[in-house]
């Protein structure tokens, strides 16, 4: 957790060398790709699939009735099929448990971690997790009950905050009051169902952990409508896809599968209107949809990619409102910058 | 323990004393001996009087409020939007999951496979559970049947092919269950025999296996499948997860087979060997022939017990990712359109693992008991 910045502006900064690089020799653009393909790539492309590890939180990643995976990162996880394999439905999802999840992904018995991973440095320096770009910006969160009469965490002075046991979440907490100059009395809950029961029963006045687990706790609650997720974010917790280490091209095609629907959505290209724009004069949308395939095959990536994500699984805008909306999410940092937000895609050049 | 069996010895005389009257012509005094007894075995002493209290007191607190939550204000069908009006249980829920539950990923149009797969597997068990049927086509039956089993649910003869990593939920937990419990027995009835042999070093290996995968939690156990036999063994990682898993769980529960084995096995007189030696029986006669038919037939029931136990462990395999039948329940929940559902999926799979556990625990007594009656004779 923290310490994001330090890591993200260098590296979004070598992505675009690295781009700048990959146009100056988009001549052998062919040969470079069979040169760039690493590991990973390779074995993606010998199974024919690609291996994702998820979590189970609902709306970012859930099984469904008819035991199929939905979620907020299923959907990117597609649209990654189709980036590198042409077929959104060459990817395996597996469950797995958020103590495994980096263990597995070195023993390599995942591809990518779809499964809200925190960028920090030590994950990446340390560990030699590589990750892409952060795809939803998360952060610790309160959940009061109403009746507190409290719109912001700076008036919880001297409230008794459920916190989970093992997680940074009780540092985050002793930090932020600490900093405010207030008082609180942390109560260290085991299970992770007990927080509600907590709430519910008044033995807490409030109870923080990151809010998308909020967000889902809330609506478990007997009365949703009596809590209020607080607006302050005791903590950052940009969450990204991460890989192993040694398969810089693989990087780069999740890097420029989630510019992909960033940029849709910048454009304003939908799954619904996407046909339209096919026969835009705009440059730039022609490059990005592949009416002009030379950016796709300087990349060496099918020319209808970007089109074809947009189509079958929808921009940025579309997956959020598809997943998280229906569960009480706001767009917030998770908007373009154009509305305010903290999604920017390099330009598709 | 004397005075246990004998307060239990004394119990049974009463109660087949009561008995025996009741079975007569005298109905009326018979129903009033039976009154009168149970009025002394519930208030007889201040001690049973207030044990009878706060026993009624719990289930006065429990069974009403549950049996509200559970039936009454219960939502049978319909949506989840149906239940959140509801405050009971909402069972619709587990109409709606209920296969998820069941099978977990496995594809909705082949459920049929671990159908399938579940009626061979009990068919099995109900099998193995007859003593009459205990030889050795059982054994041939069981290989059969599991690799037959193995094979339909990956379709490898019978395209579409399903991963592994698609399985899930009940056959899962009965696969492992059945084939680590399976091919640990035959392992750890070698390693009972090595950790009693004359040969020293066969002896402390033995010993050291057994010993260290005693020492090792069973999670444990299932990360070093899962995470350090793919870097160790070279082209590990292609090795399938979920038969990774198997490996070690069959070694891990093979120590502790061994070591209810031995018991049995220290349960035969020596004189028994000194014996069979005597009548010119090798080492591997006098065990086969007259060591092993008597010591397995007294640790049965002790088998069973464990095995019971083991059924349980396999709810760990969800750390591993794999979707047993708990992990699978669990994950069933999670879905925003039937959001929290967690009570109705744990009642269900509670339901199913007493069923399994609860008939395993009887059909020990009851083998318990028909084994000792043919030892007396």
């Amino acid at each position: 957790m923290g310490l994001v910045d330090s890591v993200k502006p260098a590296s979004v900064k070598q992505r675009v060398s690295r781009v700048l690089a990959a146009s100056l020799v988009a001549a052998g653009a062919l040969m470079a790709t069979a040169a760039y393909a690493g590991p990973t790539l390779d074995k993606i492309t010998s199974r024919g699939s690609i291996k994702a590890g998820v979590g189970t939180t609902p709306g970012f990643f859930s099984p469904d009735s008819s035991g199929r995976w939905q979620g907020f990162f299923v959907d990117i996880g597609r649209a990654l099929a189709i980036t590198a394999l042409g077929d959104p439905e060459k990817i395996e999802f597996t469950s797995s448990s958020p103590q495994q999840r980096l263990p597995a992904l070195q023993a390599g018995e995942f591809d990518i971690l779809l499964s809200g991973v925190t960028i920090t440095p030590t994950r990446a320096l340390q560990l030699g997790f590589h990750f892409g770009p952060t795809v939803f910006y998360d952060g610790q969160g309160l959940l009061v009950r109403k009746d507190l009469g409290v719109t912001s965490a700076a008036e919880l002075d001297g409230a008794t905050i459920g916190v989970q046991s093992g997680t940074t979440g009780e540092l985050n907490l002793a930090d932020f009051f600490r900093k405010q100059g207030k008082s609180f009395k942390p109560l260290t809950i085991e299970d992770t169902r007990q927080f509600n029961a907590a709430l519910e029963e008044g033995r807490v006045d409030a109870i923080t952990q990151d809010s998308a687990d909020l967000v889902g706790k809330q609506r478990q609650l007997k009365n949703p409508e009596n809590y209020v997720l607080l607006p302050e974010r005791l903590s950052k917790e940009p969450l990204a896809p991460a890989i192993a280490g040694g398969d810089d091209r693989w990087l780069e095609l999740v890097n420029w599968t989630v510019y992909a629907l960033i940029q849709a959505e910048e454009l304003g290209i939908t799954s619904e209107n996407v046909d339209t724009f096919l026969d835009s004069q705009d440059p730039s949308i022609r490059r990005f949809l592949g009416a002009d395939p030379s950016l796709a095959q300087a990349i060496g990536l099918d020319p209808k990619w970007a089109y074809n994500i947009i189509k079958n699984v929808g921009n940025y805008g579309e997956v959020f409102e598809r997943h998280l909306k229906p569960l009480g999410w706001e767009r917030g940092y998770n908007n373009i910058w154009t509305n305010g937000g903290l999604l920017y895609s390099p330009p598709f050049r | 323990m004397t005075t246990v069996d004998d307060a239990l010895a004394s119990i049974r005389r009463e109660r087949e004393a009561e008995r025996r009257p009741a079975a007569g012509e005298k109905g009326v005094a018979a129903g009033l001996a039976r009154l009168r007894k149970l009025r002394n075995g519930l208030f007889g002493t201040w001690v049973n009087t207030l044990i009878t209290l706060l026993t009624v007191l719990a289930l006065w607190l429990i069974v009403p409020p549950f049996v509200r939550w559970a039936i009454i204000d219960a939502v049978w069908t319909g949506t989840s939007e149906d239940c959140a009006q509801a405050a009971g249980a909402c069972w619709a829920f587990i109409g709606a999951k209920f296969n998820f539950i069941m099978f977990a990923f496995y594809p909705p149009s082949l459920h049929w496979r671990p159908f399938m797969v579940l009626v061979v597997i009990a068919a099995l068990l109900v099998a193995t559970a007859t003593p009459r049927l205990w030889r050795r086509e059982l054994l041939l039956a069981w290989f059969v049947g599991i690799v037959g089993s193995w094979l339909l649910m990956a379709g490898t003869f019978s395209p579409p092919t399903v991963a592994s990593n698609q399985w899930g939920g009940l056959p899962v937990t009965m696969l492992v269950w059945t084939v680590c419990f399976g091919l640990g027995t035959p392992l750890a009835i070698g390693l009972a025999l090595a950790r009693r042999s004359n040969m020293r070093g066969v002896r402390v290996l033995a010993i050291l296996f057994i010993e260290l995968m005693r020492a090792i939690p069973f999670i444990a156990i299932l990360y070093v499948a899962m995470l350090i036999l793919p870097m160790a063994v070279p082209g590990g990682a292609l090795i399938d997860k979920t038969i990774r898993a198997m490996i070690m769980i069959t070694l891990f529960w093979s120590a502790y087979i061994a070591e209810v084995v031995r018991g049995g096995l220290q349960t035969i007189p020596a004189g028994q060997e000194d014996a069979a030696k005597a009548l010119g029986l090798g080492y591997w006669r006098t065990t086969q022939l007259i060591i092993l038919p008597q010591a397995l037939r007294t640790v049965v029931p002790a088998l069973v017990n464990q095995a019971i136990g083991f059924l349980l462990a396999t709810s760990l395999l969800a750390t591993i990712g794999i979707f047993d039948l708990l992990n699978a329940a669990r994950a069933s929940a999670t879905d925003p359109k039937w959001l929290g559902y967690y009570d109705e999926a744990y009642m269900l799979v509670a339901f199913i693992y007493f069923i399994l556990c609860y008939g395993g625990s009887r059909y020990s007594i009851w083998l318990e008991r028909r084994l000792n009656v043919s030892h007396r004779r």
